[in-house]
């Protein structure tokens, strides 16, 4: 039987994965759709303690990786299935095998929202993405849109005027949550414009993406707007849905944890990072929840033992 | 090279290879970024269970890579990862962007009944 399984390899799951391996209780990391979590399409982490120079998402969680990997962490590039609670153990479920374990971590983080509009769907790879790392180069001089108010849509903008010639963002609040400095940048690029207080409500085009139609959310009145691209930046849900019968959630989605710990409803079970964190929602806070949730795991292994 | 469960494609020879010994042929060409992954998680799983087509994945950075790219089928793509479906060597379907599993098994079911 394994000590200690952690689902998710963002800094959360990783850094959970430092500390129990450490503490030679030899973890297993079950990676997930996402390996190395949201933060691998970053550019550039700025404000990861530690670096004084910036650093790519992508380079960041592979060091993450291998200091997690030095100290005997394991690792399955595998997805969960189902899991159920069998006396003191957990039967994790992944598709090759089931996998019994003392303790639980979960650390699987939060993905990303999607428009919600009915012909979202249909223009995927045909104009909207959820990844402007990936896709920007496809839209060589081309306009397109960015839809969000908080980093990474702000990212996304200054990402995309590489390749675009015009930037558009729409965010349906006056408000920005994306961090001052960010902002700011994106403020002194001549190719970004702001459609605020605006929301997206129809893609326009045939095969491919030629526009939207936004909706000024103060006077209600509706304009097309001519884009080649559309990029979605509009937050993430926690991803909860395999572990809903073994924990509280909240009304938002995000797991409930005992206050000052990573506790969760059923003993065992540990979660940390953005699916339990509705507030900071930042790699270095993940990071020192990833902490506690190893701490809570070896001190409950050891009263089991 | 991608950092999957999937073999990975490398190099004309490669391609010709995969293309040459197998019958039915599903080749997803894309990055490590989120819309790529849950497709190559997704081709994994359906290797156990379609096992008369070979599953391969294709880093879309390298210069091989041009063999999907300059496809006619890709021409209008916009988002990666494109999956290009060969039967007997010719293309039979190609997608672009993230799909779900019930997407891809439709297209599976579809072009590669046996």
């Amino acid at each position: 039987m394994e000590n200690v399984v952690i689902a998710g390899s963002g800094p959360a799951g990783l850094t959970a994965a430092i500390y129990t391996a450490r503490a030679r209780l030899a973890p297993l990391v079950i990676e997930g759709h996402a390996p190395g979590g949201q933060l691998i399409v970053s550019q550039e982490v700025e404000n990861f303690p530690g670096f004084s120079e910036p650093i790519s998402g992508m380079d960041l969680m592979d060091r993450l990786k291998k200091q997690a990997e030095n100290f005997g962490t394991r690792f399955k590039m595998e997805t969960i299935k189902n899991v159920r609670k069998t006396g003191d153990a957990f039967e994790v479920n992944i598709n090759s095998e089931m996998i019994k374990t003392k303790t639980l971590i979960i650390a699987t983080g939060a993905e990303a929202r999607r428009l919600l509009i009915p012909t979202e769907a249909k223009f995927y790879g045909k104009g909207i993405s959820g990844c402007a790392t990936c896709d920007g180069s496809f839209f060589s001089d081309k306009e397109v849109l960015v839809v969000g108010g908080g980093n990474t849509a702000m990212e996304d903008a200054l990402f995309l005027t590489r390749f675009a010639s015009k930037v558009t963002i729409v965010h349906r609040r006056e408000y920005l949550r994306a961090s001052p400095i960010e902002v700011e940048r994106v403020k002194k690029n001549i190719k970004i414009k702001w459609a605020i207080p605006y929301v997206l409500e129809e893609i326009t085009g045939d095969k491919l993406v030629t526009g939207a139609i936004l909706k000024n959310c103060q006077t209600g009145k509706r304009h097309e707007i001519k884009c080649h691209g559309i990029f979605v930046a509009i937050g993430h849900e926690p991803q909860t849905q395999v572990f809903k019968d073994l924990v509280n959630i909240d009304e938002n989605g995000f797991i409930k944890i005992e206050k000052g710990s990573t506790r969760t409803s059923t003993p065992g079970l540990f979660a940390c990072g953005d699916v339990c964190d509705p507030v900071y929602k930042q790699a270095v806070v993940a990071a020192g929840h990833g902490c506690m949730a190893a701490l809570d795991a070896e001190q409950y292994i050891e009263r089991m033992n | 090279m991608l950092d999957t469960n999937l073999r990975h494609l490398e190099s004309k020879e490669d391609i010709t290879e995969v293309l040459e010994n197998n019958k039915n042929v599903l080749i997803s060409c894309g990055r490590m970024g989120p819309m790529c992954i849950p497709v190559y998680l997704i081709m994994e799983e359906l290797e156990n269970e379609y096992k008369h087509v070979a599953f391969r994945d294709m880093d879309f950075d390298i210069p091989a890579s041009d063999f999907i790219k300059k496809l006619p089928e890709c021409s209008s793509f916009m988002g990666l990862p494109f999956n290009v479906y060969f039967k007997e060597g010719k293309v039979v379907t190609a997608t672009s962007s993230i799909q779900s599993k019930n997407q891809i098994t439709e297209i599976l079911d579809r072009e590669f009944a046996e």
